[in-house]
């Protein structure tokens, strides 16, 4: 089989299907024909070039949530509790802390109310329309392929909304570190995640510094203080007045950049070139937190200037070029290029990946100086990728789950939030994994009872329009007729275009024979195990 | 191997069905007889590496207080709420876990101190994977301890909630051939009554058909799970008189776990997890972001234990974190990746009110790599000595393969 296979049959079903499964969220009504017409090799090519393509009506959908698209500093100057309402809500809970619970709620109830007209909104609010805007942007990004790969690396490099200040930094940290580097150089992309303000402080290196550094005083500015907003909460004892503590070595950042940013844990390194890693990065941090416009600094007073040995590579002291020839080092090693591979064909081919693919999407790296762009080309024009034993093998996430669920079944989304909410009651609140692995990509992590129950419940609700600010037509879902088994069959076709088993095929048809609704045929169709794969 | 699944399918009833009289039903009557007996080991994982030493704090120990200069929490001093509370001269536990000081004293909480997996990673997520796979080391081992202790018991009289765990996803401690359920929430689970019975038995059917689908089981034991839920009428049962629980995921998860233990549904091996224990920047000492987390954490505990009230004499519940946190604050006033940590264990026939474990010291020569706190005793031995003379498992060779966890490893916290 080669790729040139593509051209020689017109595709079936299945094979158009597994396209748009896997290159984006799940075919639309319309998609199946589009994707016909246009022709699967031409169509992949163009999301494969996703820059500059219009999206207008996503653009549109976006621009009604308040929030996205503003910069940090816009965003913690309207959205953030400011300062004095922080102190007076701290004051407050030091003197209710023997009150009754409903009285704690009425006194944090009294402090918003008194400083709402100070505030754009809530920080809540920047939170949800972000969970918001992703799921819009599934849902109707014409740049299927984009969203996928943004997500993906969203995943790869996961920072965490509820720590500290960094639900304000999420939204740049994805439309300007993250989008604009996903089809580029991996270089380029790790080097500003490291430098990017949304990653500095969740893996704390903003905070890193050579012991030996003079400790903090006035000069290196007051964001450094724990206790101010975006700093870290106070710790349990005060250092005693006039003896500022010194700062030191934090290694969050230096292991995770080489477990999981780029090595893998078996990539070959050690305990030793963690704390060397580290070493390199001290002085990579951030300035104006506290002025609600964080930005990356090198400062070079807290940076050890000693030489260090990384990964067997000597290291002279060289202020910020040292990190910077570790990103190298680390996007360069061979190790990166296959743990990048493997991660990238076990989200568009098959949780077990097989190896020769690994290999060549690796080799691919290795030789294009790890251009992302043709590390997903050679995946997804693969023989492997079309390969029928790679249909429907992944199990959806929860977020694919939804987001196909209400694609396919024409739903039109004017509030997405209710939509957030279920894909976080299934276990994937978005951008809310704490821990730096991100989510899981393989079937065991997401097939469990909980998470089945929630998923019928989804398709039942989705479809019999018990979802706010979505509308679904069930009874336009199935032309073919409104009862018996004709609707059955014809809502299988629309819904899973390649096709129940028979087994799943008999239970719809047993029970729509019976008498039910559309919307509950379609809500059985939703929630079959074929539909939980892609 | 018979487990379960392959009993029923063996028992050559016809599929589940909503209307008629299910063979779940049928079980399950039988099933309510043998569930009353049953002993329960409950699982609390602190996912992101629990501090040990600021938990069951070394106060005696010089080197704690010299290597912790911004963190350490004072020795005691006559149960003020801003420092350690005496356990035995040596140890103090940490003032936020002053809820579970009574159990202590009673005899119902023991702690197990310089405990972990021998595998020297760093990493959270294959610490994480290597306790609940129960092999170090080994990555290719695809089920979970828990699992593996059940795939090892089949009991024909067991029910659906034999193995629970109270997350949104299954964790890996319970993953694996066993039927095993995951319960986020037991209210909402359960298919939605608008849908009608006709959809549940439709969603019934396809799930018993889809035979060669790994969703097949999880479709099979959600729908067991559901009707055995309802008959036993789970939901109904509420905190005892004056129990409170912390509020969010975790005190709601460890609620739960009362709950179904007070229903009588015959949960044998019950799961759950709290995050947020990854303190490498201003981690506090008495007060700050562990104690935080530590209040919460303890004082659940300390609420299951007082809403099961005698029902506690069945049940242990063990405590577990992939790795404990460097012996030397960092330069952030917090702490990073270390090695041994601490485990609790809290029931009515354990060996409580004391440190168990040998304490290995924190002199530099002392110290795993130089600087972490060493293992003394390996995690396995711990939940060997639980499984075997708690839930009388009669082997320990298929559970944690390459270790055999035997009597004269056994750390000694159950009374034999």
């Amino acid at each position: 089989m080669s790729p040139g296979g593509l051209q020689a049959a017109p595709p079936d079903e299945a094979t158009l299907v597994h396209v748009l499964n896997r290159l984006g969220y799940g075919p639309r009504p319309r998609d199946l024909e589009t994707l016909r017409v246009v022709g699967v090799k031409k169509w992949i090519d163009e999301q494969l070039r996703p820059e500059g393509a219009p999206d207008r009506g996503l653009a549109a959908r976006l621009a009604l949530l308040k929030t996205v698209g503003l910069s940090t500093p816009e965003l913690l100057q309207g959205y953030e509790i400011p300062p004095e309402a922080r102190q007076a809500a701290a004051k407050a809970r030091a003197e209710l802390e023997k009150a009754s619970e409903e009285e704690q709620k009425q006194a944090r109830r009294d402090l918003l109310k008194k400083y709402a007209p100070m505030m754009e909104g809530n920080p809540r609010q920047v939170l949800d329309e972000l969970q918001e805007a992703k799921v819009l942007r599934a849902l109707y990004s014409e740049r299927q392929l984009d969203e996928v790969v943004v997500d993906f690396w969203m995943n790869h490099f996961n920072v965490f909304a509820q720590k500290g200040p960094e639900r304000f930094l999420i939204g740049e940290y994805e439309r300007d570190v993250i989008r604009p580097r996903a089809w580029g150089r991996f270089e380029d992309l790790l080097l500003a995640t490291a430098e990017s303000p949304a990653m500095l402080f969740y893996l704390d290196n903003w905070l890193s510094a050579d012991p030996n550094a003079p400790p903090p005083g006035r000069a290196r500015g007051p964001y450094f203080r724990p206790g101010r907003i975006g700093g870290p909460p106070p710790p349990g004892t005060p250092a005693p007045p006039g003896k500022r503590p010194k700062r030191g070595l934090n290694e969050n950042y230096a292991r995770e950049i080489m477990e999981l940013h780029t090595l893998g844990v078996d990539g070959g390194y050690t305990q030793k070139d963690v704390t060397e890693v580290a070493r390199c990065f001290t002085g990579w941090t951030i300035r104006g937190l506290r002025q609600q416009n964080p930005e990356f600094i090198f400062d070079n007073r807290i940076h050890d200037h000693g030489d260090k040995i990384v990964l067997g590579q000597r290291i002279l002291g060289g202020g910020q070029e040292e990190a910077r020839r570790v990103i190298h080092i680390l996007a360069t090693h061979p190790s990166t290029a296959t743990f990048i591979s493997t991660k990238l064909c076990r989200r568009f081919v098959a949780d077990d990946p097989p190896a020769a693919l690994v290999d060549r999407a690796a080799a691919t790296f290795r030789q294009s100086d790890g251009n992302i762009r043709e590390v997903v080309r050679t995946i997804v024009t693969s023989p492997e990728f079309l390969a029928p034993e790679a249909r429907a093998a992944k199990v959806k996430t929860p977020l694919e789950f939804v987001v196909s669920a209400a694609r396919v079944a024409g739903a039109r989304v004017e509030d997405a939030s209710e939509l957030a909410r279920r894909i976080a009651a299934m276990g994937m609140p978005l951008y809310m994994q704490a821990p730096p692995t991100g989510y899981k990509d393989t079937a065991e992590a997401w097939v469990s009872t909980s998470g089945l129950v929630a998923r019928l419940n989804f398709a039942l609700d989705l479809t019999g329009g018990r979802i706010r600010g979505v509308t679904v037509d069930a009874a336009g879902l199935a032309p073919a007729g409104p009862d018996g088994p004709g609707l059955a069959d014809s809502m299988a076709a629309r819904l899973v275009p390649a096709g129940l088993s028979e087994s799943t095929r008999k239970a719809v048809e047993g029970e729509a024979g019976l008498g039910l609704d559309p919307a509950r045929v379609a809500g059985l169709v939703l929630g079959s195990p074929e539909f939980q794969r892609r | 191997m018979l487990t379960r699944r392959v009993f029923l399918k063996s028992s050559g009833l016809a599929l589940v069905s909503f209307g008629a009289v299910p063979h779940v039903l049928l079980r399950s009557v039988s099933a309510a007889e043998g569930a009353k007996k049953r002993k329960t080991l409950v699982v609390v994982f602190q996912r992101g590496a629990c501090d040990g030493l600021n938990t069951v704090i070394p106060y005696g120990e010089h080197a704690y207080r010299a290597l912790r200069p911004t963190i350490a929490v004072p020795p005691p001093k006559g149960g003020a709420t801003d420092a350690a509370l005496d356990l035995d001269g040596f140890f103090g536990l940490h003032p936020a876990l002053e809820p579970l000081l009574p159990l202590w004293r009673s005899g119902d909480l023991a702690a197990v101190q310089a405990i972990g997996s021998p595998d020297g990673t760093r990493s959270h997520f294959d610490a994480q994977d290597f306790m609940e796979t129960g092999t170090p080391g080994r990555k290719a081992t695809e089920d979970g301890w828990m699992n593996r202790c059940l795939q090892a018991s089949p009991d024909p009289a067991s029910t659906p909630l034999r193995a629970v765990a109270l997350t949104p996803t299954l964790p890996r401690s319970l993953a694996g051939k066993y039927p095993a359920v995951a319960l986020a929430n037991i209210r909402d689970f359960g298919l939605r009554p608008a849908a009608g019975p006709a959809v549940g038995r439709g969603f019934e059917e396809m799930y018993a058909g889809a035979v060669h689908d790994t969703l097949h089981g999880t479709g099979q034991e959600a729908f067991e799970a559901i009707q055995f839920l309802k008959k036993m009428d789970a939901a109904k049962y509420q905190p005892a008189e004056g129990v409170q629980y912390p509020r969010g995921p975790y005190g709601d998860s460890l609620r739960q776990i009362a709950q179904l233990l007070k229903a009588e549904v015959g949960v044998e091996m019950a799961f759950t997890e709290v995050g947020g224990w990854d303190h490498h920047a201003a981690e506090g000492g008495a007060q700050g972001q562990l104690a935080n987390r530590l209040r919460d954490f303890g004082s659940a505990l300390a609420a299951f234990h007082r809403d099961l009230g005698d029902r506690m004499q069945d049940v242990v519940v063990v405590t577990m974190t992939e790795f404990g946190r460097t012996v030397r604050e960092n330069g952030n006033r917090g702490t990073d990746h270390g090695h041994a940590s601490v485990s609790f264990v809290m029931g009515g026939r354990i060996r409580g009110g004391k440190v168990h474990g040998r304490w290995p010291g924190l002199s530099p020569d002392r110290l795993y790599e130089g600087r972490d706190l060493a293992i003394t005793t390996d995690f396995r031995d711990l939940l060997g000595e639980v499984l075997t003379r708690h839930l009388g498992a009669r082997s320990l060779a298929s559970v944690f393969p390459g270790r055999s966890p035997s009597p004269a490893r056994f750390p000694g916290v159950m009374k034999a």
